[in-house]
């Protein structure tokens, strides 16, 4: 069986020359998730805007279930990748919980029908059925997190990328989210600062910085190194 | 991280006009885009003698003409703005249209003048923005009494165009990462336009509250730094004679090229 996401000997600089990635090399099999650890600007974002093509590649290979990232597969590939930005405020843009929701699905040309179906269960998988008619702007920032994956959900997404979900929630807040995620079963990329909630959730991890990787392996034996993670600036 | 560098049109190079004080700057634009402004209609030879002394500034300026001239096409809506006189001035019919609309010769004149004046005055802005650090600029306006409120609303609006526009774009990369495809055959993707409307309009809605909620946290944060309606700052170097000397001569030259027009032309 092939892998969800295929990362191969990706480089990347950005217009001003600064390299943000510098031969990556990631696979994930289907189911797997993945956490990606490391200091600020050492390039996690710039992996996870790779994944669905928005930065277009510069060198190395990329596909998603099998799918080269790239032209015409664009459209597909996106459909595929479930990304949920760092702020829930540049993922909700519609007025209405249930048109963010629905825009995916609106997009990829689905019936109506489908379409509140798809709805409808997104929310359900976020335990915010009752959210659909409300206004996304007067939710907290816990509320706008889990609607902020829903709007991917409702896609079918292989991958769910996750880029620092528990930043900037509450206790009670996180920890519903840490629940929420462990109950999703789709294959995961979580780039993050929260090391506990890696330890507590997620199988293996990926130390990033400079744009290269520096670690990968399972969480148990990265996150108890304790002069690697003093090396990248992480701890526990 | 991508950002709204190309807002910003200021290009640092070491250069005389770079290095010239922003108030003497300011000041000899707003003489020049005044003279060019206040210049008979038809004066060629005064709109030429203008045109020769941007010329040389922007040479001096170290940018090559050719960012010039691009920057140029800034002024076309405005020449377009002026079109209508083509039609509207009184004179000898040149060239019948439809519709009862006729060119005249007195228009073609006037239209060519406004053209080429506003083309000529842009290029002093060019001039002064691309020269000129922002800060400088609201330095100078600052120091040639602008109201202070004015210059505080002015710094603050391009303190956060950026910041909006940085905003605009990540919301638009959100957009286009859920705009996918699926795999089974079938379906168009992209939606209808009136639904692809509706959901640029929803853009701009949260937009605009969003900006509005900040504008308001932005201002708790200067009263909590003591903000009481007036804007201070620090008092502005003193001016070099040369500066004067230098004001004075280019003020001398327009004067006499704008009383030239006005004699010879007016």
């Amino acid at each position: 069986m092939s892998c969800v996401v295929e990362v191969e000997h990706i480089s990347f600089s950005y217009p001003d020359g600064h390299p943000a990635l510098r031969d990556v090399s990631l696979e994930l099999s289907h189911g797997e998730k993945v956490a990606l650890v490391g200091p600020n600007g050492a390039g996690k974002s710039t992996l996870l805007l790779h994944l669905n093509g928005i930065l277009p590649r510069q060198s190395g290979r990329l596909a998603i279930s099998g799918l080269d990232v790239s032209g015409k597969n664009l459209g597909r590939v996106r459909a595929l990748v479930g990304l949920v930005f760092q702020s829930p405020d540049d993922q909700l843009f519609s007025p209405t919980v249930f048109d963010d929701v629905a825009f995916g699905p609106i997009y990829q040309g689905l019936a109506a029908d489908e379409v509140r179906t798809r709805v409808e269960e997104a929310l359900a998988l976020v335990h915010m059925e009752e959210y659909a008619a409300r206004v996304s702007h007067h939710l907290s920032v816990g509320e706008k997190k889990r609607i902020a994956i829903a709007t991917v959900l409702s896609m079918k997404p292989a991958v769910l990328v996750l880029d620092e979900p528990t930043a900037g929630l509450d206790p009670r807040a996180r920890r519903s989210l840490i629940e929420l995620l462990r109950e999703l079963p789709q294959t995961m990329i979580v780039a993050t600062h929260d090391l506990p909630m890696v330890k507590e959730l997620i199988p293996r991890t990926v130390v990033m910085d400079h744009g290269q990787i520096a670690a990968d392996g399972p969480t148990a034996s990265v996150l108890c190194d304790p002069v690697l993670l003093a090396e990248h600036g992480l701890e526990m | 991280m991508s950002h709204a560098h190309f807002l910003d049109p200021y290009q640092d190079r070491p250069s005389p006009v770079h290095r010239l004080d922003a108030r003497i700057k300011l000041l000899l634009v707003t003489a020049f885009i005044l003279t060019a402004s206040l210049s008979p209609l038809g004066a060629w030879p005064v709109y030429i003698l203008l045109l020769a002394l941007a010329l040389s500034a922007e040479l001096l300026s170290n940018l090559g003409i050719r960012f010039y001239f691009k920057r140029a096409v800034l002024a076309l809506p405005f020449v377009l703005a002026a079109l209508p006189v083509l039609f509207t001035t009184p004179g000898g019919a040149q060239l019948s249209l439809p519709l009862g609309l006729a060119v005249t010769l007195s228009g073609l004149e006037r239209f060519l003048s406004i053209a080429l004046k506003s083309w000529i005055s842009v290029q002093a802005a060019i001039l002064l923005a691309s020269t000129t650090t922002f800060p400088d600029i609201l330095m100078a306006l600052r120091a040639l009494r602008l109201p202070r409120l004015m210059v505080a609303v002015i710094g603050l609006m391009w303190r956060y165009l950026f910041v909006i526009v940085d905003e605009v774009l990540r919301m638009l990369r959100a957009r286009q990462a859920r705009s996918g495809e699926t795999g089974q055959g079938g379906h168009k993707p992209g939606g209808t336009v009136f639904w692809r409307a509706k959901v640029a309009g929803g853009m701009a809605g949260s937009l605009f509250l969003r900006s509005l909620e900040r504008s308001d946290r932005i201002y708790n944060a200067m009263l909590a730094r003591g903000y009481d309606g007036e804007v201070r700052s620090l008092p502005h170097p003193a001016l070099q004679p040369a500066d004067w000397l230098l004001l004075g001569g280019i003020l001398i030259v327009l004067i006499f090229i704008l009383a030239v027009g006005q004699i010879a032309w007016g």
